[in-house]
């Protein structure tokens, strides 16, 4: 009989990630049994007790230098050894790469970034974002146990209890034999800001950045006062001025952040697809029309060479 | 090599979505279908292999009605030699596994030797069709990949794994890859490619065809239903500040401190 939820925790060199916080309180308050915090590749996660896991389960092996394989089999072994009602994961990079490729393998439903959560009566049922934010569905899986990937910052970081969970090793021994890849490099990252999809404040900039020197000098400068991750507009990528890792919108990222600001974009519908939910939304822009001014929290109609560099004074200037 | 390219055709991106009366769906009706943009870079890859004749042969593997023919013919005219069509009445209501199941019986018939696919569509947003096949067909899998070098049976593929960092992922042919952004540029289909694409025979396979149990596709093996579509809540009426540029700057940085706490 299967029973309570099976948290996936990730971490970096066991120091838990916020989402691993995230989606132990909301395991908690759901209310279905028993939360089992699972924790892969470090022998660690008492601490994972003051956000709501009862209980952490560990597994030992290297999963950094091979994908997919050691972690499909290692939740794997979780599942068939807690028969958990419902697993939960952030929808990270390894649980998107992972997680469908164990539905295909047990059967059973698996639901994408979700950003609600609610039980409803034995079971839970997501709500999800479609066409990049265009439109809601509710996503009911009836496999057991089911599936979800949650999108970050969908529900909020809890302060810790200061209570302690037991944490004891599942006894799984995931090797090289299961890896069906090998990581031969990883390539450091560029900068050190959060990934778009993680940022709590993003600042963007549309096509008349008018050059890559245009987007190097303007918005990055300003992004950096603030701590923020820079992005783009898909003009902007389009036109060569932006990297396309920067792209916010529906055939780049989707951002949830705390604080957008939107400097120079129009607004067209599949960039607003990508930020609409960001909590504030800014707008710089000298066309009063643009699409954008209709979804802003504060707009200026101005020209953001103008604007920028000034912005970037008094905010500098306020967090100082 | 044969190389298959998992193509859906999906609302173009500068769609209004809009949902019908009923909660259970979107308005299909005044939507102009393209092909799904991950996709796209997934069919260049597969022609550029092609081109490289490390491919001999490219085909499309489509799940959809006959609407979703021209975006086949779309892509026979960019180059790809064949596509095959998968439709059956028992496909209908199919989750991600579904689809993955009739795209891995596809892929086997077609004797494919590697799938590319987009890294997800853009309409339902799931992720999930890549490495289910992956694994319905017991292949390695690399998702999001936005480089892809080929040597004799090996990959070598680099991809984003968050936080900025990019792994480069090596593995043994047959494999799945799906293509993100920034793999390359999708080609122009050529006056003389629309000329020959519009003759092609586009063969459509059901699930007897395939060999499919219609019980584990379709409504009827899903384990994933979506209901109660809405659209997104409105957002409340924004301020838009005046003045001359230094004052509204000052303001609203005061107000990102002061009233949106957010600095």
């Amino acid at each position: 009989m299967s029973n309570g939820i099976l948290v996936i925790c990730e971490h970096d060199g066991g120091v838990f990630k916020k989402t691993a916080f995230e989606l132990l309180a909301k395991a908690k308050s759901l209310g279905s049994g028993s939360v089992t915090a699972l924790v892969l590749g470090a022998d660690s996660g008492a601490e994972l007790g003051g956000y709501g896991a009862d209980k952490v389960v560990t597994v030992a092996g290297d999963f950094a230098s091979h994908l997919t394989g050691a972690y499909v089999k290692a939740v794997q072994g979780a599942i068939e050894s807690l028969s958990p009602a419902v697993v939960l994961a952030a929808a990270s990079s390894e649980a998107k790469d992972g997680l469908p490729r164990l539905a295909a393998r047990l059967g059973l439903g698996l639901g994408t970034e979700v950003t609600e959560l609610r039980a409803d009566g034995g079971a839970v049922v997501g709500r999800r974002p479609v066409y990049a934010g265009k439109a809601f569905v509710e996503v009911q899986v009836s496999s057991s146990p089911a599936l979800f990937t949650v999108r970050p910052n969908s529900f909020g970081i809890p302060t810790s209890t200061g209570a302690s969970a037991p944490v004891a090793s599942l006894g799984l021994s995931v090797g090289g034999g299961d890896a069906l890849t090998s990581v031969v490099d990883t390539e450091a990252p560029s900068s050190t800001v959060a990934d778009l999809t993680e940022a709590e404040r993003i600042v963007s900039g549309g096509r008349s950045v008018k050059s890559q020197d245009g987007f190097d000098s303007l918005i990055r400068p300003l992004a950096a006062s603030i701590g923020a991750t820079p992005g783009a507009s898909r003009a902007c990528v389009d036109a060569g001025f932006a990297p396309h890792s920067a792209q916010v919108g529906q055939t780049g990222k989707t951002v949830n952040p705390s604080l957008y600001v939107a400097m120079g974009i129009s607004g067209a519908i599949q960039h607003l697809a990508g930020m609409r939910t960001s909590k504030i939304i800014v707008a710089v822009n000298t066309d009063a029309e643009a699409p954008i001014f209709q979804h802003a929290t504060y707009g200026i109609v101005a020209d953001m060479f103008e604007v920028g560099p000034l912005l970037k004074q008094e905010l500098e200037a306020a967090l100082s | 090599m044969i190389i298959g390219v998992c193509l859906k055709q999906v609302p173009a991106s500068d769609s209004r979505i809009k949902i019908d009366g009923s909660g259970a769906g979107v308005d299909a009706s005044d939507l102009k279908m393209e092909i799904n943009p991950y996709d796209e870079f997934a069919l260049e890859e597969a022609l550029k292999l092609k081109d490289a004749k490390v491919a001999k042969k490219v085909i499309v593997l489509t799940v959809g009605g006959s609407d979703s023919e021209q975006r086949i013919r779309d892509a026979l005219a960019r180059g790809a030699d064949d596509a095959v069509r998968l439709d059956d009445a028992a496909f209908a209501g199919s989750d991600s596994l579904g689809i993955a199941r009739i795209l891995a019986a596809a892929a086997q018939k077609e004797g494919v030797g590697l799938i590319l696919a987009g890294k997800q569509a853009i309409d339902d947003d799931n992720s999930q069709v890549p490495a289910m096949v992956a694994e319905l067909l017991g292949w390695p899998q690399v998702t999001v990949v936005d480089k892809l070098e080929l040597d004799g049976g090996s990959f070598k593929a680099w991809r984003q794994s968050g936080g900025g960092v990019r792994d480069v992922v090596t593995g043994s042919l047959p494999a799945v890859i799906s293509a993100d952004k920034g793999m390359n540029t999708p080609r122009y289909a050529k006056l003389r490619g629309i000329m020959m694409a519009k003759r092609k025979k586009i063969p459509v396979y059901d699930a007897a065809a395939l060999g499919l149990d219609p019980a584990s596709v379709g409504a009827a093996g899903a384990k994933v239903t979506q209901v109660n579509w809405s659209e997104p809540p409105a957002r409340p009426p924004g301020r838009i500040l005046s003045g001359e540029v230094p004052s509204m700057v000052k303001e609203l940085v005061t107000l990102l401190r002061d009233e949106a706490k957010v600095l």
